[in-house]
């Protein structure tokens, strides 16, 4: 009998091959393409008066240089469109100053390392020489860098948009005035979140090869998104969709920043491609991006400000709940504002408060664009309302855990319609959750109860601890679509191909699970390919925690397809009802009888090769198709409503999106005088709905966890008044090693099946880093008794912090259940 | 993110490798010596420094050699941090070493990087410029002309700027070995496990055989510009090492340590780091040297000092 | 070594021999290539990665002379005569993973993949030195590398779960 699948905590399929070093990643492709860089801005705002590319072309090994004049040109000659601004990718009515970049700058550069002219060479390090050789003269104008100034609005990022406003939505259920008004108690938070950025370890990159024979550019190219970029280079390259075709290889890493696209990169290495074929030269082109150009020509996020005012009683009921933000979304919208409206949504997590509006303004700044990092806006929304709940705390004098129990959405009220429209554009319902009952094990997990004898244990010991918890809820597994093809080939074997993309989450093996089940096979004899254009045209792309939820509804839908074709070819080889059959061990059989026996069973395999009717016979299983061999003479071979093959393809489209939950505590210490930050417990309870592989949810779990406090206590953009990044390294930029992450992370899952999908799940991918700097900021002012209100925060900062409050500019914390003077 | 070109040098005599930086020197070529390369690479690949020439020691002969005497230790120019901080004998006789290069990035990058080539970098943020202020000692340094050594204290002019001329190589560094009755410690904050630090300390203290404290002194990491060590001893000097105010040691440093801000760090938070982490280093150099004055033989354990 | 003059740029460039997985290989390169591209473009051994080229991340750590290094700050002509191995290097001749390779496997400890030739070379490293690591000893063995995607806590247990099968195997 086959095991099932689904649930079960396989190990990898993926893991020998990129363990072996066999992966096959951007820079491993195309070993003989020509090679790419580009002169970057070296200023954050500037007008570009000339770019001197003379004597660069006689540089041995540099083949060809672009700037903005040779895109207008090909735009003029080749009917190509690459001289436009890059596309909004997704439009929004409140986004009403929309800026995109144009591949090449054309005029005006808004932040530093923004492109402005190309070199195509025989390897990167004589493109490097030739870019240093190419000169470019700037009339340097004053920047805008940070909310203030963006606010202040003394210089504007884009003439034309004085304010630096790019979008401002305002969301309002109930009677906010008067609910706030009739509130017995109010208070006003001023919270801030600092910039960090997805970062993953290969950058981004793309490879093009040109086919003059065929007409047909094929790229590759580092994305979350391949169908996607594939439409993209069609229509900049002035090509029909099926001159190009897209594929995603291995992929080191994501996070939400491969998921924009076109990229100026993607747009101009196919276009350099066809334009050095039509002349006659190389036909390959390859762009890898290294580190540097990663971090200040990629994409960041999370920098907001907020103001929160709250009304509430003195039983810490949470009446009226009004969030303003402000936003930077760097000097570009390509990527709309979809995190401001996500922001603006999740923030009401797993509560219910009463009246509530939320407002934001998304600020251009002369800094890179700021588009998804996992989360998405969720980290800053769950910020806003954990610290709230924590101040209603500390204002009434009740516990933590328990203003938030008694905040809660109750199961019993699922699903409930929160009346906001979330980032699908479709409206805000949560479909399930229990969320009572994740605290409640949260609670037990951490030992909430119990902490203050911990803390004096503590204290007796000149130690400094705190505790801090965090609720949030994640929308996941929006739509429109995802689609799978499923095939069972005549040697047995499942292909299954879907188009969005895998950046390391184990899709191969957790797809080929739920397909596995589906068709009674072994999972090793199903293989799975996502991300190329060429095995599957319809997709959207991987973002959002979506592709489960999306393409493994899918999956599970095309082989349900599958799976009763191959009971309808079989039932009429054999000669019985469907019902009388069942699908086990890669067999079609009656049942009762064994896979394999004669005259009662066919194997899937046999059933593909019946399932295709064959005029010619080209081995042993295809003589068994042939037209001499099978067939009711009475009847087409191929009956009406029939294709040939067993195979299927499906599409899932959920009606909107589906809602993961869950609770993070964490216990950390901080060192009376260095003020040095540890981590000494971490503690997740997590609801993702059905699991498909524990295993990898897990592991999910752990990498988000770890960005969690990355972002709370390590990553920051770390911007000058001019515009420079001034940490744009990996010696900077403090990424954890495993030296800075929790010791342990320690998980408890909670199944709530979602309605909404065949197979009850939800979406795993972003929740551990969501409530990250919540929990911590929470846990740091426990320790410290005084309020934290920005992060990320350094020790240097927290050193700061202490003297304010020493000075008595920082007020101490009234906090439930533990003495006054806690300070060792 | 790649090197512009140079010309690369391999030289496998002494006479050569010196000849070579002569003529280069002579010519105003612009020539960078490549040991361990650590430092150089990443400037090398951000294109920070683009020279002419690079003269690659690694495959000169001689070099490698760590000496142990009564005088200290001995370094040659092609010992790796890690060959040292493996090293039994030295490790015996200046646990300094040791306790500083476990603070030196990560293994990975002391397998390859070299602690002459750190000195010669003369980076205030690394530890072991720190180390050989400490001490004190000399570097020794060749070229076609002869050799000379160059004291600690005259060796480091400034951030990333040492006494070596371009045509000299350093061939090697000497550690002195403290006096009798000495310990050692060495501390440090950094934002990650092998950055580098926020601050660090290098602290000596020598205590006489009554327990009490003779001189204290310190060196620091990455706190300003300056490369040296401090005498701190105005604080602790006669007093019982059990009841020494370390703390007023690590005040009267806080004073006299110019520190400055940078993207990790206020000055004003770096300067508590030098009060706290001094008090700290030096308590527990004193831990050591009361080991050492009472038990010869623990001095020589080579566990001691690790943390 | 020999060295010559490129001669379209009139850029030195050197006949660098290098001991790879056991085999010699023979490449001309300009003095400047890196180990790690020379590795990578030159010999075709895409499995050493590149991740920062600035010595921080660990994804592009083979063995030299059998102890770890960061093949981005190498110059390939330093390697010059010298035994490398990389992770192409790494399991048996039949196919038979390292066992640090399947402890990986067994223990997840990888999602993307791009960092986990540079891990896998730096433990497979340590483990020789100190065959019976325990907690402290795992942290120690990986905390020279950047991992984005695991949060290390899997990639910690297969340093246990590595010794474990070494012990196993007798290797």
């Amino acid at each position: 009998m086959t095991t099932r699948l689904l649930g079960a905590p396989v190990t990898r399929v993926e893991d020998p091959r990129l363990l072996r070093g066999e992966g096959r990643y951007l820079d491993d492709l195309g070993q003989d393409a020509l090679e790419v860089a580009f002169v970057r801005s070296p200023h954050a705002h500037a007008r570009v008066l000339d770019i001197d590319v003379d004597g660069v072309l006689e540089v041995p090994g540099v083949v060809a240089v672009y700037t903005y004049e040779d895109l207008l040109e090909s735009d003029r000659d080749d009917g190509t469109h690459v001289s436009e601004p890059l596309p909004l990718l997704i439009p929004h009515p409140a986004l009403h100053a929309p800026r995109t970049a144009y591949p090449l700058a054309r005029e005006e550069v808004n932040h530093v390392g923004e492109a402005i002219a190309m070199v195509v060479a025989r390897d990167r390090y004589v493109a490097e020489d030739a870019c240093g050789r190419i000169v470019v003269r700037y009339e340097v104008l004053t920047p805008v860098v940070g909310l203030a100034a963006a606010r202040e609005a003394a210089q504007a990022v884009h003439a034309d948009v004085p304010d630096n406003v790019a979008a401002h939505l305002v969301q309002q259920v109930g009677d906010l005035a008067a609910a706030m008004a009739a509130a017995p108690r109010r208070h006003t938070l001023d919270l801030r979140v600092e910039r960090s950025a997805s970062m993953p370890l290969e950058g981004k990159g793309v490879y093009a090869r040109w086919d003059t024979d065929e007409h047909t550019v094929r790229v590759y190219t580092s994305t979350q998104a391949a169908t996607s970029v594939r439409a993209a280079v069609a229509a900049k390259l002035g090509l029909a969709l099926n001159q190009v075709e897209c594929i995603a290889p291995d992929i080191g890493g994501g996070f939400g920043v491969k998921i924009v696209h076109p990229w100026p990169e993607e747009v101009l290495v196919p276009w350099a491609a066809r334009r050095l074929a039509r002349a006659g030269g190389p036909r390959e082109v390859k762009w890898v991006e290294d580190r540097r150009e990663h971090f200040v020509s990629s994409a960041h996020e999370r920098a907001q400000v907020q103001r929160v005012e709250v009304g509430f009683d003195d039983e810490g009921h949470l009446l009226a709940f009004d969030f303003t933000f402000w936003h930077d979304n760097g000097a570009y919208t390509p990527y709309g504002i979809i995190v401001p409206i996500i922001t603006s949504t999740q923030v009401l997590g797993p509560y219910k408060p009463g009246a509530y509006r939320c407002e934001f303004f998304s600020m251009y700044t002369n800094t890179v664009i700021v588009t998804p990092y996992r989360g998405a806006g969720r980290p800053q929304g769950v910020y806003a309302m954990e610290r709230a709940m924590d101040a209603i705390a500390d204002a009434t004098g009740l516990d933590r855990a328990l203003v938030r129990e008694r905040n809660l959405i109750q199961p019993d009220e699922m699903p409930y319609d929160h009346h906001l429209v979330f980032q699908d554009g479709r409206p805000l319902i949560y479909d399930s959750g229990d969320y009572p009952a994740g605290l409640a094990k949260l609670k037990a997990l951490v030992g909430w109860e119990d902490f203050e004898a911990v803390r004096e244990q503590a204290r007796a010991q000149g130690r400094r601890v705190g505790i801090g918890l965090a609720c949030y809820v994640e929308g996941t597994g929006p739509g429109p679509y995802e689609g799978a093809h499923v095939v069972v080939e005549t040697s047995g074997k499942v292909k299954v191909a879907t188009g969005l993309t895998s950046q390391g989450q184990g899709h191969q093996t957790a797809f080929a699970q739920v397909v596995a089940d589906q068709l009674g096979v072994a999972l090793r004899d199903v293989e799975v390919v996502t991300g190329d254009s060429r095995r599957f045209r319809y997709a959207v792309g991987t973002f959002a925690s979506r592709a489960a939820v999306m393409s493994g509804s899918a999956m599970h839908i095309a082989a349900a397809k599958v799976r009763e074709k191959a009971l309808r070819v079989a039932a009429e080889a054999l000669e019985v009802s469907v019902d009388d059959l069942e699908l086990v061990d890669g067999a079609v059989s009656v049942k009762g009888t064994a896979p394999g026996s004669s005259g009662t069973s066919l194997s899937l395999g046999t059933i593909a090769v019946l399932a295709n009717p064959l005029r010619y016979a080209f081995d042993e299983a295809s003589q068994a198709a042939t037209q001499f061999a099978v067939g009711d003479t009475s009847q087409a071979p191929v009956a009406p409503g029939e294709e040939p093959g067993l195979e299927a393809s499906g599409y899932y489209s959920p009606q909107r999106s589906t809602f993961a939950s869950g609770v993070h505590a964490v216990v950390v210490e901080t060192d009376p005088l260095t003020a040095e930050i540890t981590v000494l417990r971490y503690c997740v309870v997590h609801d993702c709905g059905t699991l498909i592989n524990p295993r990898i949810v897990q592991g999910q779990v752990h990498g988000g966890v770890a960005q969690g406090v990355a972002g709370a206590l390590y990553e920051r953009m770390e911007y000058d008044e001019h515009g420079q990044l001034l940490n744009a390294s990996f010696m900077d930029f403090l990424m954890p090693y495993a030296t800075e992450v929790p010791r342990k992370v320690e998980i408890d899952h909670l199944q709530t099946p979602s309605p909404l999908n065949p197979l009850g799940i939800k979406g795993a991918g972003e929740a551990g880093v969501i409530p990250g700097m919540a929990v911590l900021a929470s846990a740091i002012e426990d320790a410290e008794g005084f309020r934290i209100d920005a992060m990320p925060i350094s020790p240097s900062e927290l050193f700061h912090l202490r003297q304010a409050h020493e000075r008595g500019e920082l007020p101490s914390l009234t906090r439930a259940g533990r003495p006054k003077e806690f300070l060792p | 993110m790649k090197p512009a070109p140079f010309t690369y040098h391999r030289p496998v005599e002494l006479d050569a490798a010196l000849d070579l930086l002569g003529r280069l020197r002579d010519a105003g070529q612009h020539a960078k010596v490549l040991a361990g390369g650590q430092s150089l690479l990443p400037m090398l690949s951000m294109r920070l420094a683009e020279p002419a020439h690079v003269v690659d020691i690694n495959a000169l002969a001689g070099l490698d050699g760590v000496d142990v005497d009564a005088a200290g230790v001995r370094v040659g120019a092609l010992v790796r941090h890690r060959g040292l901080e493996r090293h039994a004998g030295a490790g015996a006789v200046l646990p300094l070493l040791r306790q500083a290069l476990r603070q030196v990035a990560h293994p990975t990058i002391r397998n390859r990087g070299t602690s002459v080539g750190s000195l010669c970098h003369a980076d205030p943020a690394a530890e072991l410029p720190a180390v050989l202020a400490l001490l004190g000692g000399a570097v020794v340094a060749r070229s076609r002309r002869g050799e000379r050594r160059i004291q600690a204290p005259d060796f480091f002019l400034g951030p990333l700027e040492s006494a070596l001329e371009p045509d000299e190589l350093a061939v090697a560094t000497q550690f002195h070995r403290p006096p009798p009755g000495t310990g050692t410690a060495f501390v440090e904050v950094a934002r990650r496990h092998g950055d580098y630090a926020v601050c660090g300390v290098a602290a000596a203290v020598t205590v006489d055989e009554a327990g009490r404290v003779r001189a204290a002194r310190a060196a620091y990491v990455s706190a300003g510009e300056g490369i040296g060590a401090l005498d701190l001893g105005a604080a602790v000097a006669g007093a019982g090492v059990d009841v020494a105010a370390w703390a007023d040691a690590g005040e009267l440093a806080r004073g006299l340590v110019a520190t400055e801000s940078d993207i990790h760090a206020s000055a004003q938070y770096r300067s508590q780091l030098v009060a706290v982490l001094t008090a700290r280093a030096l308590q527990d150099a004193a831990a050591q040297a009361g080991l050492d004055s009472t038990s010869h033989a623990s001095a020589l354990d080579p566990a001691q000092g690790a943390r | 070594m020999t060295t010559a003059d490129d001669p379209a740029s009139g850029e030195q460039t050197l006949v660098v021999r290098l001991r790879v997985n056991g085999m010699w290989h023979e490449v001309r390169v300009p003095g400047r290539r890196l180990l790690s591209d020379a590795l990578r473009h030159d010999l075709r051994l895409t499995g050493t990665h590149v991740g920062c080229e600035h010595g921080v991340c660990g994804a592009c750590t083979v063995l030299l002379d059998g102890e770890p290094v960061r093949s981005c700050l190498l110059l390939a002509a330093s390697a010059d005569g010298h035994e490398l191995t990389t992770v192409e290097g790494l399991a048996e001749p039949d196919g038979t993973l390292h066992p640090v390779q399947q402890a990986f496997v067994d223990c997840h400890g990888l999602q993307c993949g791009f960092c986990t030739p540079g891990f896998v070379m730096t433990i497979a490293a340590y483990l020789r030195e100190n065959p019976d690591p325990d907690e402290d000893d795992a942290l120690a063995a990986c905390a020279g590398n950047l991992c984005r995607c695991t949060g290390y806590q899997n990639i910690k247990a297969a340093v246990l779960r590595a010794a474990e099968l070494s012990r196993g195997t007798g290797r």
